[in-house]
């Protein structure tokens, strides 16, 4: 059993994080320079810590698989950044968000992480505005906001439709300016493969050089780990080709616990799926909504192109079944309902798809306004399905898109193997079962500027880590198991492709493990995914060489470790008998199909320790609410 | 969506390392319309894996044309046919039944090929290195509505900032010059009032640095902004000269 403490300060909630830095152990300004962090991953939360952290005076070195740290999948977020700042004098607050958050996520997150989120929110925005990150602004030359999904407030900060660009910019140049200064020393195409462990502490990490296929290790004092979510276990995903679960789950067989594995979530607005042979899937981002109407057809098989079916034909499904949030419920609730509605028949022609209307705020507000908050998700959506969204709906339909689940941190972000910390999509911290829109964008940016760099220093200061060498015997023992990995992967020899299997996951997943789950298809899930695991250590064919740029080397890794997670996706879901947020238990609605929480049984982070490849432990941390009431979530 | 598939004849460019001398190698393809171009290099890819052979290397990642990973020259053209598109957006719906397309690396000096269809683009983080940034720490920052920002300034900064860093404009240029790219930077902080500290000291230093790479100068033929898959103006290009010849002007460090 792992001890789960969760390290949440004592007092009330909007002084716990004021008061928690205050008593954090200081690292004095001239020792700062003789500590080496290793950050791995330059998204939002790995780029905004190197940086922060190179800024305080630390030695920090970080790390990406790709040829440059602007690279990373947080550039692909569209919409914008929640940030409590009330500009718009409607209502907001940070406690405001902090409740929109929890109730957002179903009530199965930590209440003090979330208010600490919400507290920061606002130091988010002003330090990229900073930074020079072009945010929209109105005519009076202020920051413009929009809405999104689970919230009645207008929020939501962007730049365009590419907001995560214009942020993961922000972060990449502020950690550019520390690599030109000496703190940062970034190594780019460097593929983390495992922590290495000494003691019971994360002392440094082995990784592939992806050019020269050479296995290096890299020892410092703390390690953290920012290297994204999992949704590509489901093969099709908005995630990037190259996201990956492996950082993540390599710490996790060394001792991180996996929490919530089985909290994923599937986003209502992306494009369909065009054929077999398709790679990803496509998002179009939730800030549609705002504008977009959602329907089907009150027919079941209607084959009529959109534009032929009558205006009282038409079901504006997520306004008929809820009005307060309308168009704008949250994300969870609205997949679910547009898998209702195909389900029953009335897919978009006869697809599994459904229409996203623009018609009626054409005409209310003009195609120029339209265009100007909208044009180049308009152009993106014609270039790849060669209709025009001026003219035509758009067809959408749910996909796997972000998970809320990832390796178990306390409130300082370490995990449960003592100087290795986690930031970002990669941990479990803020969004429950359930996360709303740009908020992921906040989370990853929170962690890096305005978490890590503090609890860091704590844990730097208090409990005096020793610096270990790569010449220590765990290096070169982790080191071997690598090598001795990747011979195993070049020697099958087999006769299908790493593709053909991570497809074939991914069926399993999507089937199984995806939008609406039960008890008899998850233990099939289990059964088929050990089935397939088996199958592809004997049957994979991984081409090439391991001293050489590989990348069907790489993409094995990988698909190996999926069809581990694969399982215990699959097993939390089983285990958690109840429906929240993302996870929906088909055993478990309302009359109404509406999810159906058991307070009673499960009001607790399921936190997964590895025994063995196809055995864990449940270990839980119970979650108490102090300050909001547990309620059945309604957007009616 | 159509369900006929398009024959293609494919010429495309293997390269073992940056030493080897490469070569086109053909390959017959029977691809749906609906696919994307990179889809269809997955597909054979997969073919090749079948039957053990090596399969093409070349990146991608986001495949939403944003994340700057992938470019191939296709036809002669960086990013293909279609303007204003990143390869990963290119569909085979605008190409015709019995086709032949030539699939290139990026060519240019400063980017050497590392193997196949990848190359390294690494001298664009230099340059960014050296000067791309606002220097402000964590922390102690005003207000994000302390310094209001006029609206067209705000979205002619955005355009500039929207550059994907995927060097198109490097490979369309005849004199591989980086000028395009580097200037959407400096243009998006030479912009805003938050760029202003460090305007001058960041032109110089970008440009030495690019000019050090060995990237080609600017002679005014514009194909990097026909090329470019987000439609960066070459009016930063003018900017950044008029940034650059006041950078001299009022530098400190005097060149005998």
């Amino acid at each position: 059993m792992i001890k789960l403490d969760s390290k949440v300060p004592e007092g009330k909630l909007e002084e716990k994080w004021t008061n928690h830095k205050f008593n954090m152990k200081l690292v004095n300004p001239a020792n700062k320079r003789k500590y080496d962090i290793i950050v791995v991953g330059t998204g939002l939360a790995g780029a905004s810590a190197a940086a922060s952290l190179g800024e305080l005076g630390y030695n920090v070195k970080a790390f990406t698989f790709h040829d440059s740290a602007r690279r990373a999948h947080s550039i692909a977020a569209q919409g914008g950044i929640n940030a409590a700042k009330n500009y718009q004098n409607d209502g907001d607050s940070v406690y405001r968000l902090f409740y929109d958050t929890v109730k957002g996520g179903d009530f199965r997150s930590r209440e003090a992480n979330v208010y600490r989120l919400a507290e920061v929110s606002n130091n988010i925005i002003d330090q990229c505005v900073a930074q020079g990150v072009p945010f929209a602004r109105d005519y009076g030359g202020l920051l413009d906001n929009r809405s999104f999904g689970g919230a009645l407030v207008s929020r939501t900060f962007y730049a365009k439709g590419q907001t995560g660009q214009q942020l993961l910019l922000g972060a990449y140049t502020a950690m550019n300016r520390q690599v030109n200064l000496g703190t940062v020393k970034l190594y780019t195409r460097r593929e983390m493969l495992d922590v290495v462990v000494v003691d019971g502490i994360a002392k440094g990490i082995v990784v592939r050089n992806m050019l020269t296929g050479e296995i290096e290790k890299y020892s410092a004092h703390a390690v953290i780990l920012a290297t994204g979510g999992y949704a590509n276990t489901y093969f099709l995903s908005t995630s990037a080709m190259n996201c990956n679960v492996t950082a993540i789950w390599r710490a996790h067989k060394k001792g991180a616990a996996f929490a919530n594995p089985c909290f994923t979530q599937i986003h209502p607005t992306c494009l369909p799926v065009h054929g077999e042979n398709q790679s990803k899937l496509t998002l179009m981002s939730e800030s549609l909504r705002n504008d977009g109407r959602i329907w089907v057809s009150k027919i079941k098989n209607d084959m009529r192109k959109p534009n032929d079916i009558p205006e009282e034909e038409r079901d504006y499904f997520l306004e008929r079944k809820y009005p307060t949030y309308g168009n704008l419920s949250p994300r969870d609730i609205s997949s679910r309902a547009a898998k209702e509605a195909y389900d029953d028949g009335r897919g978009a022609q006869g697809q599994e798809a459904v229409y996203l209307d623009f018609q009626e705020a054409i005409n209310r507000l003009g195609k120029k306004v339209i265009e100007e908050r909208y044009g180049n998700l308009f152009e993106i959506y014609q270039t790849i399905t060669g209709d025009n969204p001026y003219e035509v709906p758009m067809k959408i339909y749910p996909a796997p898109h972000y998970t809320m689940g990832g390796l178990w941190v306390d409130y300082n972000l370490m995990s449960t193997i003592p100087g290795l910390f986690v930031a970002g999509e990669a941990n479990f911290s803020d969004h429950g079962a359930n996360r709303l829109g740009a908020s992921a964008l906040m989370q990853g940016l929170a962690d890096g500027y305005f978490i890590i760099p503090y609890t860091i220093g704590n844990y730097l200061a208090g409990d005096k880590p020793i610096l270990v060498q790569t010449d220590h015997p765990e290096f070169n023992k982790v080191q071997k198991e690598i090598e001795d990995f990747i011979s195993k992967l070049l020697s099958i020899k087999g006769k299908k492709t790493v593709d053909d299997f991570h497809k074939q996951l991914g069926r399993i997943m999507w089937n199984k493990v995806g939008m609406g789950r039960n008890e008899k298809g998850l233990k099939e899930a289990i059964e088929e995914i050990r089935q397939l695991r088996k199958e592809f250590w004997k049957d994979v064919n991984v081409v090439g060489v391991s001293n050489d740029v590989n990348q069907c080397l790489e993409r094995a890794g990988r698909v190996a470790d999926y069809l581990e997670l694969g399982e215990l996706m699959a097993l939390d879901a089983l285990n958690r008998n109840e429906s929240c947020g993302g996870h929906f238990r088909e055993e478990y609605q309302t009359p109404e199909g509406e999810a159906l929480r058991n307070d009673e049984e499960y009001t607790f982070v399921s936190a997964w320790e590895f025994k063995d490849v196809g055995k864990w432990e449940l270990n839980k941390e119970p979650l108490e609410f102090e300050s909001i009431k547990l309620a059945t979530r309604s957007y009616k | 969506m159509s369900h006929q598939k398009l024959n293609l004849t494919l010429k495309v460019w293997r390269q073992i390392n940056a030493e080897s001398r490469g070569t086109f190698e053909e390959y017959k393809v029977a691809v749906s319309p609906d696919s994307s171009f990179l889809e269809m290099l997955d597909d054979i890819n997969n073919e090749l894996e079948r039957k053990n052979l090596e399969p093409i290397t070349f990146e991608s990642d986001c495949r939403e044309g944003i994340c700057g990973t992938c470019g191939l020259v296709i036809n002669g053209q960086p990013h293909g046919p279609i303007p204003r598109i990143a390869t990963c957006q290119l569909h085979m719906r605008n190409f015709k039944e019995g086709d032949t397309i030539y699939i290139e690396p990026f060519r240019a000096k400063a980017f050497p090929i590392i193997k196949d269809l990848m190359v390294d683009r690494s001298a664009m983080d230099r340059i960014m290195e050296a000067g791309g940034f606002i220097s402000v720490n964590t922390g102690s920052v005003p207000d994000g509505n302390a310094i209001p920002i006029p609206k067209d300034i705000a979205s002619e900064s955005m355009d500039a900032a929207s550059c994907i860093g995927c060097g198109a404009c490097v490979a369309a240029c005849k004199n591989a010059s980086a000028m395009l790219f580097v200037s959407a930077k400096v243009s998006q902080f030479a912009l805003l009032p938050q760029g202003q500290p460090e305007r001058y000291r960041r032109v110089e230093s970008m440009v030495k640095v690019m000019d050090e790479y060995g990237f080609g100068s600017c002679s005014n033929t514009y194909a990097c902004e026909a090329e470019c898959p987000k439609g960066i103006s070459i009016k930063n290009i003018a900017r950044m000269n008029r940034d650059y010849f006041m950078a001299k002007l009022k530098t400190e460090n005097l060149e005998a």
